[in-house]
């Protein structure tokens, strides 16, 4: 089989498509990163996720988010077709600024949970999460 | 989507005064997220709760914004003080502008 100029200048282009693709998706999820902390560093630590190592259903993976005097907690899927996956607001009524909930995953992926924390700094914490079956349909 | 959607809360009867309470909710809803497609390859459209919020007599628990990444049934789980006696008032918002609400009472004790 011969490629003609055409054919191998299509497929080098798919090529590079299928390299940036990866960075794009990052690159989403620091966007909703920044236009939640507005730009300000963000410091490791100072905050809890909890995530299941494997995911044997991409449709329900518990997770837990946990940040003591933390007034928002935002949660990120870096691998999903949308980053966003949940923002939670702690008010006065909160005893513990902690949520568990139920996310969808689309396949392995590093999860984010970016926290503002009481002085107004945010920390940031991620996790690995390999997922047997994605939970995004075909 | 206003059929079947029927919200479930987990709240201690009573509890001693000042105490940290666990509550758990749970609303069944499809959370259609807008990225599947039916047979014919259309995209089905998302119809999802986008907002959950939680309030005891009136100050604010957790407000969550929910996103299509949310799974079906929607779960949370935390925490809350109870200072007094009082009712814990939980909403659920639709994307179709529905409204879904229930609440708990509390006494001390």
């Amino acid at each position: 089989m011969e490629f003609s100029r055409r054919e191998t200048l299509a497929m080098g282009l798919g090529a590079a498509m299928v390299t940036v693709l990866p960075f794009r998706a990052n690159a989403a999820a620091d966007d909703r990163i920044a236009a939640f902390t507005g730009g300000a560093d963000i410091a490791e630590g100072g905050v809890t996720l909890t995530a299941p190592e494997i995911a044997e259903n991409g449709n329900t993976v518990p997770v837990s988010v946990a940040a003591e005097g933390a007034s928002a907690i935002l949660v990120l899927a870096t691998g999903n077709p949308e980053p966003g996956v949940a923002t939670f607001n702690f008010g006065p009524g909160a005893a513990q600024q902690s949520a568990s909930t139920r996310i969808r995953l689309a396949g392995t992926q590093d999860v984010v949970a970016v926290a503002k924390l009481a002085d107004g700094s945010f920390a940031k914490a991620s996790a690995t999460v390999k997922v047997t079956i994605g939970g995004c349909g075909g | 989507m206003a059929s079947g959607v029927k919200p479930r809360v987990k709240v201690p009867k009573s509890a001693a005064a000042g105490e940290a309470v666990t509550i758990k909710t749970l609303i069944s809803h499809k959370m259609e997220s807008g990225q599947r497609k039916d047979k014919e390859g259309n995209l089905i459209p998302r119809s999802i709760i986008n907002r959950f919020t939680c309030e005891f007599n009136g100050e604010t628990v957790v407000d969550v914004a929910m996103e299509p990444a949310i799974s079906t049934n929607p779960y949370f789980e935390f925490e809350a003080v109870v200072p007094e006696a009082g009712e814990f008032v939980f909403t659920w918002y639709d994307d179709d502008g529905s409204v879904y609400d229930t609440k708990k009472n509390i006494a001390i004790g």
